[in-house]
Parts: C-alpha cells; structure tokens; sequence
C-alpha cells in the first residue's frame, strides 16, 4: 500500500517536473530567436528542410484529402438535393479543420520527428555539451532556426494544403460527378469569409508551435525523460513519443481553438 | 603556495540511490597538469561536468578562479566557460558541419573576427594538427584519431587558459595514442595552459601529470606524483594500484 502511494508520488514529481522543463524549454526557445546574432542562413536551411521539402506530401494529402471529401459530400448533399453546396462544404471543411490538422501531422510524421531524432542524437554524443563548453547557447544556435522555421512553413503548407484540397473537391465534384462548376465556385464564394480564413492561420500557427516546441523539447531532453532508454534506443522511443504528443496535442487544441473562436 | 585555479569542497553528487562523489574536495593548480584517474563508474567524468557547469553538485561548491559556478548566472557562467577548451570522449563534432566549419565554430560565434581572420587562423590550427586536405570532410568520414585531432584543434581556437580532456585515448590502438599525448605535450607547452585530463590510461597517462587525483569509491585521493600513488598505505589505494599498475610501474623520473 505504502509502495503504491510512493510510486504514485514520485510518478507525479516526474511529471510535474517534465511539464516544469518543457515549459522552461519554450521559454528559452522564444528568446532564442530573439537572441543576437541571427542565423539566418541556418533558418533558410531548415525552411527548405521543413517547409520546401514537405510540399510534395502536402500537395499528395491535400489532393486526395479534397477528393475524397468531394465524394463523400456529393453523395451526403445529393440525398438533400444539395449537390450545389459541395463547393461550400469543400472549402470550409478544409479551410477551418482539415487544412490546419492534417498539415500539422503531416509535418510532424515527416519533419517533427526528424528535428526531434537530430537533437537528441546531438545531445547523446555531446554536441550540445560541447556548445554550451564553447558558450555558445544550444537554444539560439540549434532550436532558435527550427523555430522560426516552423512557424512560418507550417502556415504557409496549410494554405497550400487548402488551395490543393479545394482543387481535388473540384476535380471529384466536378470533373468526375458531374456537379455544375458554377455553382460549386459560387457556392464556395458565397460561404467563406474572412473568419473562415483567420481562424484557419490561427489554428496553424498554433499548431506549429506545439509541433516544434514538443518535438525540439523531446529530443533535448533525451537524456531525462524517464523508461526511455539510452543510445539509438533512447532516440527512437522519444521521436515516438514525441510524434505521438504532438499529434494528440494539435487534435486537442484544435477544438479547444474551435470552442472558443467559432 | 598560491591559490588553485579550480577547487572543488565537499562535492557531493548522486544518482538516485547511487552516490557517486561523497564529499569529495581538490585543488587544482594553475599551470599544472592534473590527472583525474580511476575505474569506471568512479565520478570521474562527472566531475569534469560539474567542473564544466554542465551538471549541478547536490552538494558543495565548484570554485573557478575564486567564483563559486554553482551560484552564478547563466551569463556569468558563459563568461567562465569562455576560458575552457573540451576534447571530449568522442570529441563531440558536429555531425553536420565539416572539418573546417566545425574548427571554424567557436571563432565565428564568439571572436567577432572576419571571414578572411578566421580562414588564416583555422588553416593554421589544421596544418599543426596534421588535418590539411581533410577540411572538407565530415565527422562521419574521419577516423577516431582523426575525431581527436579536430575536437583538439576547435578547443584551442579561442586560446583557452584550463584545457579539460575527457578519455583523450579511449578507443584509440597504441599509435594514435601516442599520437595524442604528442600533440598534448606540442600544444601545452604552445599555449602553457592548465590541463585537467581524465583518464583510465593508467599508468600511460600518469606520465604527464604534474599531480594525480584518484577517484575512488566516491572518496578522492590526491598525490604530488604518480611514485606517491605506489607508495600510499591507505587499503582503497593499496587495492587500486594492484588492480590497475600491479607492482612493476615506474614512472620515467625513476627511470
């Protein structure tokens, strides 16, 4: 009885003090951007790395996410005689949840867990040991750039995201389901509006903050976090983690950011 | 006798249950070469992190040049720490920069010099290292002795006054060994920096030890020279040197 209370209370100090680091880690993060002198070049490389290159998986996930969604609508829509609304239920559904969400996790299964592998292998072979014995602060050289980067690739695939995903909506609706394309244009200018829009950028601001801050945070703490292991193994189970919090982190907020701005 | 440069008081440190340093205190003298030896397991590399500010003691304090860095800033710790250079285990090189960038490294994020000053002065290093034509390779395609050589190279771009080597020659075969203690001797007495090496090369490494500390079962015994180690009454050290040295050690001042 006595093991069980002990083993409840050390597992809530670990926890509250796993929260406590992360925390700090974000803060440290921010003012790491901040931090002279910038790397801009070392950003640029990292917007390429997380933003460049995952345009093709956004562009694939968009188009068959759009398509589908074209589908499945067109057969809800026509049951009510609605077939003219799909490009409205089309372009909200993807500007206002799906856009912001599956871009989210699309980044964080290709580039988040990549940025969290990195980082911790770094700190396993003491490569941020060694920048903080040359003074150099990890956080402005090494997270500082995912940072930045991610903030601004994230926002930027999920308009992407959006325009492709509207495209299959009409490929689906129009090109092969015979919907009218004025009406699918017109129905889709009619719904949307700024709202619609912002709350989308929002939510994938949001979004990328919790990617980048969950993934860079796991991976520098490979060391601390408890029953992950050590070495390759070590890595491997946090980048799981990491992937996994992120994913259900965005899922959580997407409706917390839902309840409160709809 | 003057001040020590580095001073550690009733340091203590655990893991868990595990206590590794149990009030241990040294001094280490300006100037001079410390050996810091023992098995593994024994605090030896933690107590060059805690002397690093890389770990914090649960207990005691770590005194560099009269400041105690378990009480300091962040900013004021950076400050102390631009004084150190590392050659880690496995020299720590950034996997994704190349030989000169990686040497190149702590030039261009601390000393404010041009691009064409620090090409001239990372050249330099890299020729007295014996790494010329190899500045374009990366960590991955270097062998272990090579690691060494640039890990050594990027401590001493900035003319560090303590230099700290942690197991300089672990995984290295008899040459690069040598090769290594080399390059100690031709750069110590280049930059006449106070060398803090901890190894478990023994007895090769008490060679070039102006004074030895042994770390054992978290108690730490300190010896003027590697004969005093021979000699030592204390059972802990009768058993460490028969493990270690057996009884045929003789250091070249004896020889």
């Amino acid at each position: 009885m006595f093991g069980l209370i002990e083993k409840t209370g050390e597992k809530s100090r670990y926890h509250v003090s796993d929260i406590g680091r992360m925390g700090c880690f974000l803060v440290a993060a921010i003012a790491g951007v901040f931090k002279p002198p910038f790397r801009f070049r070392a950003t640029l490389e990292q917007l390429r790395e997380i933003g460049v290159n995952s345009v093709g998986v956004i562009f694939f996930t968009a188009l068959f996410t759009g398509m589908v969604l074209g589908l499945q609508g067109y057969y809800t829509l026509r049951k009510f005689g609605s077939e003219g609304m799909l490009g409205s239920a089309v372009a909200l559904s993807l500007l206002r949840e799906l856009g912001p969400v599956l871009t989210a996790l699309m980044v964080t299964g290709r580039a988040g867990s990549a940025m969290c592998a990195e980082i911790g292998i770094m700190r396993n072979s003491e490569q941020i040991d060694a920048l903080e014995c040359m003074a150099v602060d990890p956080f402005r050289y090494l997270v500082a750039p995912k940072f930045l980067a991610t903030m601004i690739a994230i926002p930027v695939l999920t308009l992407i995201f959006n325009v492709v995903g509207i495209f299959g909506g009409y490929i689906a609706g129009v090109g092969l389901l015979g919907v009218n394309p004025g009406a699918f244009v017109s129905g889709m200018q009619a719904s949307v509006v700024n709202k619609d829009i912002s709350l989308g950028i929002i939510k994938s601001l949001a979004f990328a903050l919790i990617v980048v801050w969950v993934c860079t945070g796991r991976g520098y703490y490979v060391h601390r976090i408890r029953g992950a292991g050590f070495g390759a193994e070590g890595v491997s189970r946090v980048t799981t983690q990491a992937v996994v919090i992120s994913s259900i982190m965005v899922l959580v907020w997407d409706y917390l950011i839902t309840a409160v701005l709809l | 006798m003057s001040e020590p440069l580095i001073k550690l008081v009733d340091v203590v440190k655990r893991f868990g249950s595990q206590l590794v340093l149990d009030r241990i205190s040294l001094d280490i003298p300006k100037g001079k070469t410390t050996v810091i030896a023992g098995g593994s397991g024994q605090g030896k590399s933690v107590t060059l992190k805690l002397i690093l500010g890389l770990m914090q003691p649960d207990s005691g304090a770590v005194i560099i040049d009269g400041v105690d860095i378990t009480r300091v800033g962040r900013r004021e710790l950076d400050r102390i720490r631009s004084r150190f250079g590392v050659l880690f285990q496995g020299a720590a090189l950034l996997d994704s920069l190349n030989v000169f960038d990686n040497v190149a490294l702590p030039l261009n994020e601390r000393s404010g010099l041009g691009r064409h000053e620090i090409r001239e002065k990372v050249m330099a290093t890299l020729m007295q290292l014996g790494l010329i034509g190899h500045e374009d390779k990366f960590p991955a395609q270097l062998s272990g002795g090579m690691k060494k050589r640039v890990g050594l190279a990027r401590a001493l771009q900035l003319e560090p006054g303590i230099m700290l080597f942690d197991e300089p020659t672990t995984g290295l075969d008899p040459e690069k060994t040598m090769e290594i203690y080399r390059l100690f001797h031709e750069t110590r007495e280049r930059f006449g920096y106070t060398a803090v090496i901890v190894s478990h090369d023994i007895p090769k490494v008490f060679n070039l030890a102006d004074q030895v500390v042994v770390l054992n079962r978290g108690r730490v015994f300190s010896f003027a020279s590697p004969e005093e180690i021979q000699l030592a009454t204390v059972p802990e050290m009768r058993e460490f040197v028969q493990a270690t040295m057996g009884t045929i050690y003789r250091s070249k001042g004896m020889e």
